[in-house]
Parts: C-alpha cells; structure tokens; sequence
C-alpha cells in the first residue's frame, strides 16, 4: 500500500522569553493511502503544530527542521510560500475545531466555498457554484440553495460545520488534515459529523489525519493511531494494538483517565448493583 | 450513595414549574428557553442535569444561582423564595463553579486575593485570618501553600478550576452549581478533578447540581439525573437507572452517541449513524 503523506523527523522549537521550547522532538509518521491516522494527545503536547507544519501554517517564529517530507511521492519540505498556497487547499484540505474562527464572518458561505476553487481550478464562478452546492447538499446542508447566501453566524454550530467540511473538499484534495473537527460539537452532532466523514472517506478516498483527545473517536475513525506526549510519539499501532493492548504506561494512564460510562450492555449488571445497594436500605 | 428513605431529606434548592423566556428582535412571540420545570436538589444530593447546547441546562442552573429571574414560576432554597434571600445571604449558600478557568479568575489578582475574595465580602477578617484560611483551602484543592501568592496566568487549567472550586468553598456554603465543571480540561486532568469534587462532597457535605453534556461525568458524580431537551425534562432518575434503561427515546439518543473506546463497538456506532445521513 502506497502512502500518501511520510514525515522524518520533524522537529519544532518555539523561541521564548526564557529560552527555546522543543515543542516537538524528532516525530516521524506516515500514512496510508484512503486510510486514517489519528494523532492523540493531551493539550501542549504538539499534535497541532506538528499537523499545521505540514502545511506551512506554524506560528512565525516557530522553528521548523525535517529530514524529508513527501506528500503524493513529492517532497514538499522545501517548498516556498507560493507553492505551498497552491497545495493547501488543492490537495491538502484542512478542517478546524471553531468553524466560528475558520470562516471569515463578513463573507456569505457561497463566496467563501466558491473562492477556493476559483483559486486554485479555474476562473469559472458557474461551475464554482455548482460545486458548492452540490458538496453542500452532499455533507447534509439543508436547504443549500439559501445556505450560499448566508453568514457564517446565521448557521447552527452543526451546519458550519459541514459547510467547513464542504469548503475542504472544493477541490478534492487528496489529504484532509482535521484539528479536533468534533470537540465544539454536542455528542449526538458529534457521531453525525464523524459518520459523515466516514462516508466522505468512503466516496473520494480520501486520506486523514485526524487529530484530537477524545479516544472515542479514535476507536471510532482510526486505522492507526499515534500517541503524542510533550512533543514526542510515545507510541504508535493499529487502533487495536493501541486501545485494546497498549504497551506505554502514558497511553494505559489515557484510556484510564476516561470516565466510565457504564454501557447499554451492562444493563443486568447495573440492574443487580441498585437492587443490592436498595436491600441494604432496607 | 443514597441515603436511606426512612429519614426525612431537606430540600436544598426546588424549582416549581419554573419558565424562562427571552425576547427574540423582530418577532413577537418570545424563545422559551426553560419551560415549566420542577426539579428537587435534596441536601446531600448530587443531580445532573444533562442536554445539549440550547437545551436551556444553563438558563435553569443560572435561574437556580439566583442570577437569571424566572418569568414564571418560583425557586425555593433551603424551603425560602430566592427572591426574599440577599445576594450576600445567597452567595452563603450557594455557589457556582464554571466551566472555564481562564475566564473566572481575575488575572490581575494574586491566588490569595482571589480565593479570599468571599471572605472579605462578608467580614473584614486580619491578614493572618485570611492566609490561614486561604491555606486551609489550598490544602483542601490539593495545591501547595505557596500557590498563594501566584497569579492565575502561571497555572495550568486544571490548577485554576481547583482555585475556582477554593474560592466556592471559602465560606462553606451548601450548595455547589458546577457548569460543565471539567469540560475545558484534558481528559487526565478532569479524572482528577472529578475524584476532588467527589472527596470535598463528604468532606464538606455539599450538594451539587452538575451541568453538564458529558455523560461520562453524569456516571462518575451524580446521584440522580435529569434529562433536558428543548427547555423540558424530559427524564428524571437515579443515575444507574436512567443510564441503563433509559425510558426516553432521545435519552437513548444521547447515550448511544458516547463513543466507546472499544474500537468494533465504536466502529459500529457510527456506522449506524451514516445509515441516517
């Protein structure tokens, strides 16, 4: 299987008041083709920067050194500003947390969807409107027609967030980096969101990285997951290997920081603790 | 964690079909964010109160702290209208935690100041009053004593919500109102302020209301739960009850949506959720 992103040892120094922070530390990945890596960790830890290098979107002062970096078989790590605009957007789509911070909030959502692919395909604002509604209906926006005419702030918090989803794909990048895509979201639009990527996935073969904290989504989106602590992988597998054996003590500490919610199976269980816990009432 | 039915409980905080609206520009007919709720907070009693956003969770728990007044309806602490309490009578009762410590810690006040702040509400105590006090609480938060003299901005979050959850306990009130109390948080760091505000509960013999959307919390801190959805309960029980045979349809909605850490399982999940697409 061929893959579509490899990163050799990337590292990161943010220059500080009191000195340099190695804010990330020799982290190598890759991923596969169509296939989902999840890049876990804990706040600080640099699973952002280390997904917004690869774009060329670090904080200015940051301090950028990699070995090699090859997107699609070419080496991107020495490209230039101007290349780099080219790729983002085009084959590398990008989704944020706050789709309140991601879109601009002067420009109606129809304009802001269809400048990406008149940026990056063709100087076509017919077909760039076509492509925006139908990528609008396709991520589930209700009524598209009068979506493209809105403002980010006249959107739901789930709506903004497949129009953001929808402003990724204009031009049917080959990799879709997601930064926490579900954390503002409540449960119930989070697992729409993430099915929805699923069938995205599914429909354009799309790879992703797929960064975040919750380890429920992970078990849900991941085919390999990497495990980030103060700027380093800890660990990395298949989810499985990663969720169900994992061999660090951190990631064990992770999965057992989660609080319990006692499952819909374990329903007898449950049943006989509060009948036991009542007779002793009694 | 219940207590027995036999002794009669008080009532800490009571809502008696209370309703909230809010004028919406350009429409006549005002947004009804609370509609007609009765809830009972016993002493003692830890109750969640879980929905989604817009589901009118805050508007109540705020109405509940006395800082929001019903349109409709009345709230009762300790069996008195809350109308009748002072702000400064009422802040001896009850107090709120919010959800993010970097906004409810003046930054421009060292730790001591701040988590004192009640005490010098209602007394002016000594200075040696004062620090004894303000170690006392540190001690309880599990923070060094000399977190003192710090400011808020050289903690990290999880230290700030237990300086937040100090200066609600200065006055050793009875009632906590936690509004999404770790949901800014690393998921570490809320285990551990989870296990603190389940130790201070026996230590301090509180009551909490816990607002919240993550039914993780609901399972680790609460006695009792009520489900809100669109200004309505639409489900109240006991935690163990309502989480494993929910009687509400949209009950089982929330709970199917919290993703497992079983891969298969969690696989599966949204699976089921892409046949709605």
């Amino acid at each position: 299987m061929q893959n579509i992103l490899e990163i050799t040892d990337l590292e990161i120094d943010i220059p500080m008041k009191d000195g340099i922070l190695n804010a990330v530390r020799g982290v190598s990945f890759s991923i596969e083709k169509g296939k989902t890596l999840c890049l876990v960790g804990e706040s600080g830890s640099g699973k952002s920067l280390t997904a917004l290098s690869i774009i060329g979107l670090l904080p200015p002062k940051a301090i950028r050194r990699v070995s090699s970096a090859v997107f699609d078989g070419q080496e991107i790590s020495r490209l230039g500003e101007r290349s780099m605009q080219d790729l983002r957007g085009r084959a590398i789509g990008v989704i944020f947390q706050d789709p309140m911070m991601a879109f601009n909030p002067t420009m109606t959502i129809g304009r802001q969807l269809e400048e990406v692919y008149l940026r990056h395909i063709a100087r076509d604002g017919r077909k760039a409107r076509e492509k925006a509604l139908d990528l609008l209906r396709k991520v589930g926006v209700t009524q598209p027609e009068n979506r493209l005419s809105q403002y980010p702030h006249e959107l739901s918090g789930g709506l903004r967030q497949r129009a953001m989803i929808a402003m990724a794909l204009m031009c049917e990048p080959s990799l879709l980096i997601a930064d926490e895509p579900t954390t503002a979201l409540d449960v119930t639009m989070q697992v729409q969101v993430l099915a929805l990527l699923r069938k995205i996935q599914c429909e354009f073969g799309v790879s992703i990285l797929f960064i975040t904290h919750d380890l429920g989504v992970v078990a849900g989106v991941a085919d390999r997951v990497a495990v980030m602590k103060s700027g380093q992988i800890v660990e990395s597998g298949g989810v499985n290997e990663i969720l169900l054996a994992p061999q660090m003590d951190y990631t064990r500490a992770l999965i057992a920081a989660i609080p319990k919610v006692r499952p819909l199976e374990d329903r007898a269980a449950v049943h006989a603790m509060t009948q036991r816990s009542e007779a002793a009432h009694v | 964690m219940s207590k027995s039915s036999s002794t009669p409980r008080t009532i800490a905080l009571e809502t008696a079909a209370v309703t909230r609206e809010f004028p919406v520009k350009g429409k006549k007919t005002p947004f009804t964010a609370v509609d007609r709720v009765s809830l009972r907070l016993y002493e003692g009693q830890s109750l969640a109160l879980v929905g989604e956003s817009g589901s009118g969770k805050t508007t109540l728990s705020r109405m509940m702290l006395g800082l929001l007044a019903p349109t409709q309806g009345d709230v009762q602490v300790f069996g008195r209208d809350i109308s009748t309490y002072s702000r400064l009578e009422l802040a001896r009762i009850v107090q709120p935690v919010f959800q993010d410590p970097y906004a409810s810690l003046n930054p421009r006040k060292r730790l001591h100041e701040v988590i004192s702040m009640p005490l010098r509400v209602f007394s002016s105590p000594s200075r040696d009053e004062i620090r004894s006090r303000v170690e006392e609480l540190l001690r309880h938060v599990d923070l060094p004593a000399s977190f003192a003299e710090r400011f808020p901005h050289e903690l990290s979050g999880g230290q700030r919500q237990r300086v937040a959850i100090a200066r609600a306990l200065i006055n050793r009130p009875k009632v906590l109102v936690c509004d999404e109390p770790t949901s800014a948080l690393d998921v570490s760091v809320q285990a551990q302020i989870l296990e603190l505000l389940k130790a201070l509960r026996a230590e301090f013999g509180l009551s909490y209301l816990i607002v919240t959307h993550n039914i993780g919390v609901v399972s680790e801190l609460s006695d009792s739960v009520a489900v809100m959805y669109h200004g309505k309960i639409l489900e109240e029980g006991p935690v163990a009850s309502v989480l494993s045979n929910p009687a509400n349809d949209y009950t089982r909605q929330l709970l199917t949506a919290v993703l497992p850490i079983d891969p298969e399982k969690a696989r599966s999940a949204i699976d089921a959720a892409m046949t709605s697409l």
